[in-house]
């Protein structure tokens, strides 16, 4: 174009105040940045946990040595588990089958007789598969509390030779940093990725997609107001908006969750205002595609929300996917803004970790806004 | 170039996906007057504003806006022009004030020329008191008031208007029509476009585009003058006229009847004879509408296929419709207050009144939709409250909105439809062939129903409705939005319909369309205020500076008086 760069500042002022206006008489804007953070982070605060407590177990105890029983009181006051104590697995067996119980623990008869003969002492572990989730996690819990039962007993006496220790029992490395292993703590910085996600991506490429459906872009566009101007216009008021509903989230997390935050404040700051341009900067290129609102929403949430959901690296690990998979997430910027957040959160600063996934997140914003720039002309065809 | 045009255009070309939107329009649009851009939907109009905004790039040619390229300098033309597009381009959740805001500080007006560019708009467009109210909650007419004010606030040398009067009632039009004519005093150059004939017809120079081709570029009177001498007038009695009408369009020399008042206006192919046509035709002086007609070719003529296929269904005295006291209450808003008339066989009834009258609600609460929340709707004898099914077989129903499926092709939203009513086997195929010939529809049967051009739709839907040959058809806005030809082609449809016996309800915003209803009721403020033929309507509303009315002239004086008889009783009380 040969026009000459021009910023009016009148001009940017007037389409910014619109754009908050907006926001703040349509409710459709207050829900995505108030109400649906509110809602993810108390549903991911209690009720997505994917902690298991108080499943419902039997432990049939058919050994009375001191041992025996001193691993059943160890199931007993677990607090993951609701445990009954039967001397035969008869009457357990039933239960579990009328779903009474979740899982039925057997310390059989010869327990102690291998345990004393440095023989491999086993119990038996039976879950309902019915509910896959619960049956895992009563498997990992039951495992966890066995270790726990070992390791209180080695420390007791120091003579119990290392063969003793069943197999199957993996040590658990997070364990210093969650000793609990709360999955909230893993799961509400996760969620801020989710909603920031959301914010950025989904209202901008809304209210955008809203301007030409309405045909408020086309008037805008026959005015003396520059693309450039009213890129940022729109920009400021939901950069602005994400960084507060940032601030609600992580508010939320360490004062009405309990999540520890053992990082840098500045750190979360900055990756959060670094996270928001590239998603901002996805919603407005959609809204280039997109000039429906149902279109626009459709491609935010399969671009956005779902990766974020599933592809961040939050809920699944990412080392543990196909690796295609694990490709794909290298151009995803919530991959990089989930492991600052978790780390922040639950680990402390890790410097080399920051720079690494912030310079990451800062290459993809820039490519974004580039592209939305360029794709973004001010003419209809 | 010229350089006194305010937009000059040169051999302008513009396609989109191959298809020609625009082919070489060269013509020249002056400063101080109102140039209106007319033709049928899909000719091209909105396309050529939109070039001329610079909001778009012709492929070749070029459009200079007051000297200044519209590719090149598209910026500065933005500086200059005032555009109102077709949604007039408002924020919803803004109040008045602050899109007139917005639109200023967009327009770089500043400070103390910014407060005398408001006052001077809201006094123009009488929106003073109405400063803080939402947009959206302004109706049509205000609405696009607003819009004007806002493409206006910078003293624009061109002002640009897409379709300013689509959906807006007869006495806004009329508003804004005066409000833009006091513009061009100043020495404005406006462009109109528009699909109402009446308003080309007052224009200083008018655009005449088909399908992408300037057909006329001129004085209105002009083209009016080629049909000199070829419009006549049949008049008839009222039971007469459509009987007239049907037999004047079977003739070959006959280019365009309709009914007009208390008789048939008609147009003849050039050199026919009127005496030939054994009808004692009276000469009328010429309509813009005349000329157009001619222009694209002329409208339908013969008879209705449709109607053909129809067996006719006997006469009945009882009332067909009949609505009894009908009220309807929406929360603390009352949609329709207390509405009787009844309706009978054969007649063609038509609903007027300005958006948001009422007329939808009642429309609905008649064909079983809505359940009136007092009295009673009865079709064909049935209780639409009890006996919704037994009613519903009987009624054929053609929504406002396109309410076809737009993802099935045409054939399958026909086989759909067949299903719905009940037919089957070989009676369905055929009843499917037959609606395919009559509306044209084959090059279009394997394409979505969405994608079809605006009169095209509506015929699918026509056929839609009509397949199970019903005995009552309510027709909700079956012509909005459509070119004059294809809405005398619907015409006809509905008039040999009538004429069979067929019992029609129709809502309408067009003023001469009305012109076709036996009778009418016109609902205004959620109440009938008045029913009647057009003829006894247009008596109610003559006065001594008004003594033979329009329809639309009657519309509006029957309205006013309804207010002045409101405000009198709210002074009272």
């Amino acid at each position: 174009m040969s026009e000459p760069f021009t910023f009016s500042r009148q001009r940017f002022l007037a389409f910014m105040r619109k754009e908050m206006l907006e926001v703040w008489r349509d409710p459709s804007s207050i829900m995505i940045a108030v109400i649906l953070p509110l809602v993810l982070v108390f549903l991911f605060g209690y009720g997505v946990s994917l902690d298991a407590n108080t499943v419902q177990i039997g432990v049939s105890l058919e050994d009375t040595s001191p041992e025996a029983r001193s691993l059943a009181y160890a199931f007993q006051k677990s607090k993951y588990f609701d445990t009954r104590i039967e001397r035969t697995h008869q009457a357990l067996e039933d239960d579990l089958v009328a779903s009474k119980l979740r899982g039925v623990v057997i310390i059989p008869e010869d327990f102690t007789r291998k345990l004393q003969g440095g023989r491999q002492a086993e119990i038996m572990v039976i879950a309902d598969g019915s509910e896959t989730n619960t049956a895992a996690i009563l498997q990992g819990y039951a495992e966890g509390t066995l270790a726990t039962w070992i390791a209180s007993r080695t420390a007791e006496r120091t003579a119990l030779p290392d063969e003793l220790s069943p197999s199957g029992i993996t040590p658990v490395v997070n364990v210093w940093f969650n000793p609990e292993m709360t999955t909230r703590y893993t799961l509400l910085p996760g969620s801020i990725a989710i909603i920031m996600s959301m914010i950025g991506t989904l209202l901008t490429a809304l209210v955008v997609s809203r301007e030409w459906e309405r045909g408020t872009m086309e008037a805008m566009m026959a005015t003396s107001l520059r693309i450039h101007e009213m890129l940022i216009a729109k920009i400021t008021p939901y950069f602005l908006l994400g960084l507060g509903s940032m601030a609600l989230c992580v508010g939320l997390s360490i004062f009405a969750f309990d999540v520890p935050f053992r990082g840098s404040l500045f750190v979360l700051l900055l990756s959060a205002c670094v996270f928001l341009l590239c998603a901002l900067g996805q919603g407005l290129l959609i809204s280039t595609i997109a000039r429906s609102q149902f279109v626009a929403s459709q491609i935010a949430l399969m671009t956005a929300f779902l990766p974020a959901f599933m592809l961040s690296g939050f809920l699944f690990e990412i080392s543990s996917m196909p690796a295609p998979l694990r490709l794909l997430t290298y151009i995803l910027p919530v991959r990089y803004f989930v492991a600052i957040l978790q780390t922040s959160f639950i680990a402390g600063n890790v410097w080399p970790l920051f720079w690494q996934n912030l310079a990451a997140m800062l290459a993809i914003a820039t490519a974004l806004l580039t592209l939305t720039a360029r794709r973004t002309a001010g003419r209809l065809d | 170039m010229n350089d006194d045009a305010a937009i000059s255009i040169e051999n302008v070309h513009k396609s989109f996906n191959k298809k020609e939107a625009l082919k070489d329009i060269t013509s020249c649009i002056k400063h101080g007057q109102i140039t209106g851009l007319v033709g049928p939907d899909g000719a091209g109009k909105t396309t050529l504003i939109r070039l001329m905004a610079g909001l778009m790039v012709p492929d070749e040619g070029r459009i200079a806006v007051c000297g200044l390229d519209s590719v090149n300098d598209s910026a500065r033309i933005h500086d200059i022009i005032g555009y109102m597009p077709q949604k007039f381009g408002l924020y919803e959740d803004l109040s008045v004030q602050e899109n007139l805001e917005l639109y200023a500080s967009l327009k770089n007006l500043q400070g103390d020329e910014k407060d005398k560019a408001f006052e001077r708009m809201l006094s123009f467009t009488a929106l003073a008191p109405f400063k803080q109210r939402l947009a959206g909650n302004l109706s049509g007419g205000m609405k696009q008031k607003l819009g004007l004010a806002c493409a206006l606030l910078a003293h624009p040398k061109v002002l640009l208007l897409d379709e300013p009067s689509v959906g807006v009632d007869p006495i806004s039009r009329r508003e804004l029509w005066s409000m833009v004519s006091a513009l061009v005093k100043d020495g404005i150059a406006v462009i109109w476009s528009t699909s109402y004939l009446d308003e080309a017809q007052r224009c200083d120079h008018v655009l005449l585009l088909n399908e992408g081709t300037l057909l006329f570029s001129g004085p209105p009177q002009e083209l009016t003058g080629r049909v000199k001498g070829r419009s006549f007038y049949f008049p008839v009695a009222q039971a007469e006229r459509r009987h007239a009408l049907m037999d004047l369009l079977k003739l070959p020399s006959v280019i365009d009847a309709t009914i007009q008042g208390k008789g048939v206006r008609v147009v003849l192919a050039k050199d026919a004879d009127p005496q030939a046509t054994g009808f004692a035709l009276e000469p009328v002086a010429a309509r813009f509408e005349d000329a157009y007609i001619d222009i694209l070719g002329g409208g339908p003529g013969g008879e209705s296929e449709l109607a053909k296929h129809v067996g006719a269904i006997a006469p009945d005295n009882a009332a067909t419709i009949e609505a009894d006291s009908l009220t309807k209450q929406f929360a603390k808003f009352t949609a329709a207050h207390n509405i009787s008339f009844s309706i009978k066989h054969g007649e063609i009834f038509g609903l007027l009144g300005p958006n948001g009258a009422g007329k939808s609600t009642t429309f609905k609460m008649l064909c079983g939709l809505l359940k009136p929340t007092q009295g009673r709707a009865l079709v064909c004898g049935f209780d639409l409250k009890v006996s919704t099914s037994e009613a519903r077989e009987r009624i054929g129903y053609m929504a406002q909105k396109f309410s076809l499926y737009s993802d099935l092709s045409v054939r399958q939203n026909l086989d759909f439809f067949s299903g719905v009513y009940g037919l089957s086997g070989n009676t369905r195929r055929q009843k499917i062939e037959e609606m395919v010939n009559i509306f044209n529809l084959s090059s279009y049967m394997n394409s979505n129903a969405g994608t079809l051009p605006l009169g095209f739709k509506q015929r699918l839907a026509l056929a839609c409705a009509t397949m199970h040959a019903p005995e009552v058809l309510f027709l909700d806005e079956p012509t909005s939005g459509v070119d004059p030809i294809t809405r005398r082609e619907f015409w006809l449809h509905i008039n040999s319909l009538a004429q069979k016996g067929v019992t029609v309800m129709v809502t309408t915003h067009f003023m001469d369309e009305a012109e076709y209803c036996d009778r009418i009721a016109l609902i205004y403020q959620s109440e009938n205020i008045a029913t009647g033929t057009p003829d006894e309507l247009k008596e109610q509303a003559a006065s001594q500076e008004q003594p033979a009315p329009t329809l639309e002239d009657a519309f509006i004086a029957l309205v006013q008086s309804w207010d002045e008889k409101n405000n009198a009783q709210k002074k009272a009380a």
